[in-house]
């Protein structure tokens, strides 16, 4: 394997759980709801992932457990955002700091157990040619999947009529309500989807990434998860981009780190969060200011009759 | 039959005083079931969690401790959060704010200072801090970027920053290695209350802060811009009051108390610089702002409480292996019962019978 192979294949694991969980953010947010508790959900999903495939022996199972907490944990938000109108912004902070903290009690008792990551899989004949086959058919299934959920959303979004009627929601509650549509199930399904995606997010972080459990060990990964969705202008394959680019920076701060780039570590480790400031300011102004969200992000809808 | 929410014209006083009771009682009971999940006694876990830390002097003091950075932080950001602009990178200030303060103390060690030290340990401290805040804030205003994900991002950077710091530069040279700067000078230590105590001139420091910031909201033009802007900005921009003005005051007033906060706990509490500085004290105050209605007094108010479940978990982790992280729990929920609250005090919640159509 040749360096840049092996570059390539560490940016692809490090970019995906950012993919998953930027993905179900935009399909939440273009439902007109913003959920800023994405690193709750991704935690969450980690603990419960790790622990229910320690307890079983299975880590698939696992993989289930984690996208469940965090549907659970996004119905929580659902709840309060939904069916009692609070405001989404607090809503989505109270998320993010219950996830951690619920997180630390699942966890605790799983620390420093060791187990085996899930592997990955080997796509025959076509995994052999040379370079291409090591990249792209020598992988793990969540890195397929998560280029399968960009496409499936893309294509929702863009191309059905339920997707139109999910993006209606996010433009003009009012006006999808006025036309028949139930405003706050659209919203209620897609909540639960982002919540779900978040939590295989977290799955891929302490199934596959690192296999061992670690308290607070997104590190802030679901919150660069929402500055994707934005620096996205909310299109999905923008989505893809800004995920390889943010898992891109992070892998070559490692390797600088290991060349000897003689700056201090933190400064390295610092990066990727000054980037994603740098990178929003960059993407705001070649946008004038003028944010290409959905009209009602962020606004609660209560139905009127 | 289906359920309504309709908007109140006016909330009872009754829902205002019965509200944040409700808040604070549903997370108890949900404590309760996660102390028995958790195969603990939960009679005597209530009781270390909420009685133990407030049944005697020592345990008091402690709380007042703890209690003032809280309030001092939650009593910036409920202006924050008054006029719509979303700081939660308090816990950055807060470190910045101890860095700045720390600096001074690190530089004058080994010589004798005068009485002007601590002034201006305390001024640096919360003009480092009102700087730090002043980035996302101005990011907002300049171009636009969200001042949430900004606000956040450098509460990272901001932990690097202090660990490079005491690791590097700062590094206590007799400190067996250790992340670490050296213990403040006595000068650089903020003064006792009391000979024996815990108590330190931060707490009545953050209670003028409560007075001055009650005034300020509910007494002047500054305050009813602040409220306005965030109630009413369309009504505001008629009343030609500057929105960008105003979202780069609130962010320099919040940060500032942070820094203050954070200069306040390094020079009191901690007397030097280390990375662990801070059990999180800037995300806490979220939820304290929030609890105390997004108001000064309510704010001090809640702090206390918040205060108590620190120290309530700290001993729950010794006395009963609870993980500390139950604390966390137990605050986010309060958090959401808060919210959740807030909504009865808007809306009205009725059942109405289906119309046939």
């Amino acid at each position: 394997m040749t360096l840049l192979e092996a570059i390539i294949l560490t940016v692809i694991t490090a970019s995906t759980p950012l993919l998953i969980a930027a993905i179900g953010e935009l399909v939440v947010e273009r439902a007109g709801v913003l959920n800023l508790g994405v690193e709750g959900m991704m935690i969450i999903g980690a603990a419960a992932g790790i622990a229910a495939a320690i307890t079983t022996g299975n880590s698939w199972f696992g993989v289930l457990v984690a996208i469940l907490a965090g549907m659970a944990l996004s119905l929580v938000f659902a709840a309060l955002v939904l069916g009692l109108a609070a405001n989404q912004v607090a809503a989505g902070l109270a998320l993010a700091i219950l996830g951690l903290g619920l997180s630390g009690v699942i966890g605790a008792p799983f620390v420093g157990v060791q187990r085996e990551g899930i592997g990955k899989i080997e796509i025959p004949v076509l995994s052999d040619i040379p370079f291409i086959g090591e990249i792209l058919f020598h992988q793990d299934l969540f890195v397929y999947a998560s280029v399968a959920l960009t496409a499936g959303v893309w294509w929702f979004l863009t191309r059905t009529r339920a997707g139109l009627v999910l993006r209606a929601c996010g433009e003009n509650h009012a006006a999808a309500h006025a036309l028949g549509y139930r405003v706050l199930r659209i919203r209620l399904l897609a909540i639960l989807f982002g919540g779900g995606c978040a939590g295989l997010a977290g799955a891929y972080l302490s199934l596959v990434y690192t296999p061992f459990w670690t308290s607070g060990m997104t590190s802030g990964r679901g919150w660069i998860a929402l500055a994707i969705v934005v620096f996205a202008s909310w299109l999905p394959w923008r989505a893809a981009v800004g995920a390889y680019l943010f898992g891109g920076l992070t892998i070559l701060q490692l390797h600088a780190q290991s060349a000897g780039v003689p700056l201090p570590s933190q400064v390295m480790a610092a990066l990727p969060y000054l980037l994603t400031i740098i990178v929003l300011v960059v993407i705001m102004r070649a946008r004038r200011g003028g944010a290409a969200g959905p009209a009602c992000l962020g606004t609660p809808f209560v139905p009127d009759r | 039959m289906r359920l309504v929410m309709e908007k109140r014209s006016e909330t009872p006083l009754w829902l205002m005083v019965v509200s944040p009771l409700i808040a604070v009682g549903l997370p108890v009971l949900a404590a309760i079931i996660m102390f028995t999940l958790l195969g603990k006694d939960p009679a005597r876990a209530l009781y270390v969690y909420f009685i133990d830390p407030i049944s005697d002097s020592w345990g008091l003091q402690e709380v007042a401790v703890k209690a003032t950075p809280l309030v001092l932080i939650a009593l910036g950001l409920a202006v924050c959060y008054r006029a719509n602009v979303w700081n939660i990178g308090a816990e950055g200030q807060f470190l910045l704010g101890a860095m700045a303060g720390g600096w001074l103390a690190v530089i004058t060690h080994g010589s004798t200072q005068g009485p002007w030290l601590l002034p201006a340990m305390m001024m640096l401290g919360a003009l480092a801090g009102a700087c730090w805040a002043l980035i996302p804030g101005v990011l907002r205003t300049r171009f636009g970027a969200n001042e949430i994900l900004t606000s956040l991002m450098l509460v990272y950077v901001a932990e690097y920053l202090l660990d490079y710091l005491v690791r590097g530069p700062w590094r206590d040279p007799g400190g067996f290695n250790m992340p670490q700067t050296v213990i403040f000078e006595p000068e650089a230590v903020l003064p006792l209350l009391m000979e024996g105590g815990r108590l330190n001139i931060g707490t009545p420091i953050m209670l003028v802060m409560v007075v001055a910031f009650a005034i300020l909201m509910g007494r002047t033009l500054k305050g009813f811009e602040i409220r306005l802007v965030g109630e009413a900005p369309r009504a505001a921009r008629f009343a030609g009051f500057s929105e960008k003005g105003l979202v780069l005051t609130v962010f320099a007033i919040s940060g500032a108390l942070a820094g203050l906060a954070g200069m306040l706990e390094a020079a009191g509490t901690v007397k030097q610089l280390q990375p662990g500085i801070s059990p999180g004290y800037g995300f806490t105050a979220i939820i304290v702002a929030f609890l105390g209605r997004l108001n000064p007094v309510g704010c001090l108010v809640a702090g206390i409480f918040i205060a108590i479940t620190f120290i309530g978990g700290e001993n729950a982790q010794i006395m009963l292996r609870l993980p500390l992280d139950a604390t966390r729990v137990l605050q986010g929920l309060l958090l959401f019962f808060v919210l959740a609250c807030d909504s009865l005090l808007l809306y009205r919640f009725r059942f109405v019978r289906e119309a046939r159509a």
